[in-house]
């Protein structure tokens, strides 16, 4: 009965399955020709192929496209050491200036003998990393002092900390990009003005420290009371037990939880076509606007999604993977 | 020594942080004072009485046309938000629970199927589907004169899906349908968007839920002779609620929050309307703020009432 069960089961979902299987690959068209997909009855993966350049580096001028590509190599090499135990060291943050110092070079050029090229030509998914690395690399510093401060025994700091979280957590993301799209400029003093893409970068940078400040704030809290009055006990200032007993603990246990919100906030970055930047999402939607291609637009959608879920994933099993390396330190579990 | 006894260092350290505080937010309001003088932008909340001239492409409950206020155009907008939350957070609990409990199932293949949900669709943009979703039905689905028919009277086609209600049904007049519930090529997309990416996660507190009633209390309610069924509704059920419902208020949330994307394909929420208001008006700070409020306003409404009824169950042992 339950053999039976299972096998109509498994000619349900293939029957389900098949249609999508037809269209999605034997009926496909992979040759870039408008003409040929729209004969087809499959899908048109064409369109993929013939946009590939202006995907992955948007406007950026043709000659040059070998830079962001570098540049898109240099940055995921700098995440995958980082993702490795083994190079946990002092000399990563030097690697890490190094290599963002590269990368900086790269895209702006203007040294060298490379053509300078301005920071609203920067496009694809060059642009997608570096928002998550920047807003990442900023937002985390922020969140210390947040969650810190929403801990603290001074009530006045307590009190701006808990606003400033809770004020960023209740609003959509989308309301503060368009607070930094449209009021920003206002805020500045006349004659100074920043661009779009730092506007942006500035938006997602609040947003996602308001996220980790909380995450954080979780790790703290774990920590047993005991942790906090050795460290008085031992007569320690605060910045010394903030520093050398309480966050190395406190991270230890919350990295599963921050690497999620990593997650997000990658997912989140892709919010930026909105207010007009040209992040990887945004190259893949603006080559339907040309007439020859507009109706792919399942096809598009479909590489977006791939694309997205492939980063996404691979750092989701990592933090798994880490989770289970990383059984939370046997000390802390021997003193709670 | 006073300056070096706690109390004072106390004092000092907050006055200090206010202070910070009080001269960053004088030194963005003379900024933004003297850049509004100069743009000639009157701010204040004025504007919202002007007629707004624009129209909206749909409206639930409230009739509203060219001719009306600024203030009428955002009251459409919230009400919008307020109908697509409100039936994706119904749909997205339907839909997470089942596949939640999917991923609790005795068959391997049905455990996979959902567990393939759950991870494809947490790991790609919201953003991404909801494009999907709005080029599915603009993209792929027929004109209204060759519109599909998969049950009688319900007619799909690239300008919506029209289904029958009490009192007509849809027939085809012209280049598009008339009669029945009309559910446009926007609000499908959003409300498909939404109620399938949060019961990704809805699916996964369910699980959580359910796993964390312990197995004790599953084996003495078979062994006093319960039913299947029985156990589930009467002891499994009420105790994975407790554990469900606080996550569960944050999805909720979440919900609210995500319908904002709206504004990117174009179904009038209130963020595209504000937006619309902005471009039109330059009353930026006031429409970014009119945002805000509103969205805090549905966060705290939601949260004291998630609160409420989780004291309420959690009282109920």
């Amino acid at each position: 009965m339950k053999r039976l069960l299972n096998a109509l089961l498994a000619v349900a979902l293939l029957a389900a399955a098949a249609p999508f299987l037809q269209w999605a690959l034997l009926d496909a068209v992979w040759r870039p020709d408008p003409a040929a997909c729209r004969a087809a009855q499959g899908a048109c993966w064409g369109y993929v192929v013939e946009k590939h350049r202006f995907i992955l580096f948007g406007t950026y001028p043709y000659a040059e496209h070998w830079r962001p590509a570098l540049a898109t190599v240099l940055l995921l090499a700098l995440w995958g050491v980082s993702a490795l135990r083994r190079f946990w060291r002092p000399r990563l943050a030097l690697v890490w200036a190094l290599g963002l110092t590269a990368i900086g070079v790269l895209m702006w050029g203007g040294v060298g003998g490379l053509p300078y090229v301005e920071n609203g030509r920067w496009g694809g998914l060059i642009l997608t990393l570096l928002l998550t690395t920047f807003g990442l690399a900023l937002a985390f510093p922020l969140s210390l002092l947040l969650a810190l401060g929403r801990r603290s025994e001074l009530p006045a700091i307590r009190a701006i900390c808990v606003a400033y979280i809770e004020l960023v957590r209740g609003v959509p993301l989308i309301s503060l990009l368009f607070m930094a799209s449209v009021m920003l400029p206002l805020f500045l003093p006349a004659g100074v003005s920043i661009d779009k893409l730092l506007r942006a970068q500035i938006a997602l940078v609040l947003f996602a420290a308001a996220y980790l400040a909380e995450v954080v704030r979780g790790g703290l809290q774990a920590l047993p009371r005991g942790q906090y009055e050795a460290a008085d006990a031992l007569g320690l200032s605060y910045a010394q037990k903030t520093l050398f007993v309480i966050l190395p603990q406190a991270l230890r246990v919350a990295v599963p939880a921050l690497v999620n919100t990593f997650i997000g906030f990658f997912k989140d970055t892709s919010l930026v076509l909105i207010i007009g930047l040209f992040d990887l999402l945004s190259t893949i939607k603006l080559g339907l606007t040309e007439p020859a291609w507009s109706g792919f637009g399942v096809e598009a959608y479909l590489f977006a999604a791939l694309a997205y879920f492939v980063f996404c994933y691979a750092f989701s099993r990592y933090s798994r993977r880490f989770e289970r390396q990383v059984e939370p330190s046997a000390s802390l579990r021997d003193i709670a | 020594m006073a300056l070096g006894s706690k109390k004072t260092r106390r004092v000092a350290y907050q006055a200090a942080a206010l202070a910070a505080l009080a001269a960053a937010a004088g030194f963005l309001i003379s900024n933004t004072a003297a850049n509004l003088a100069e743009r000639r932008i009157a701010s204040g909340f004025g504007f919202l009485d002007r007629e707004a001239g624009f129209a909206i492409g749909e409206s639930f409950f409230l009739r509203y046309d060219a001719g009306q206020t600024y203030l009428q155009a955002l009251a459409v907008g919230v009400v919008n938000t307020l109908a697509v939350s409100a039936i994706g957070i119904v749909v997205a609990t339907v839909l997470g629970t089942a596949i939640g409990l999917l991923r609790l199932s005795g068959n391997r293949l049905l455990r996979g199927v959902a567990a393939a949900y759950v991870e494809f669709v947490r790991n790609v943009p919201l953003l991404v589907q909801l494009f999907f979703w709005y080029a599915l039905i603009t993209d792929t689905l027929p004109g209204p004169r060759q519109a599909l028919e998969p049950l009688p009277n319900v007619f799909l086609s690239n300008r919506g899906i029209y289904l029958p209600s009490f009192s007509s049904v849809p027939s085809l007049q012209g280049f598009n349908f008339a009669g029945g519930i009309a559910i446009s090529p926007e609000f499908g997309a959003l409300l498909a968007g939404l109620s399938v990416y949060t019961a990704a996660f809805i699916a996964e507190i369910v699980r959580a839920g359910f796993l964390a009633v312990p197995r004790g209390q599953v084996e003495a309610a078979q062994a006093l002779g319960l039913g299947h069924w029985r156990v589930v509704q009467k002891v499994a059920f009420p105790q994975a609620l407790r554990v469900i419902v606080p996550p569960l208020a944050s999805q909720y949330l979440n919900l609210v929050k995500n319908s904002s994307l709206a504004v990117a394909i174009g179904y009038p929420d209130l963020v595209s309307i504000a937006n619309t208001t902005m471009n039109q008006t330059g009353q930026a700070i006031e429409g970014v703020a009119i945002i805000m409020a509103v969205y805090l306003t549905i966060s705290l409404a939601i949260s004291a009432l998630m609160n409420w009824y989780n004291a309420r169950i959690a009282s109920r042992r």
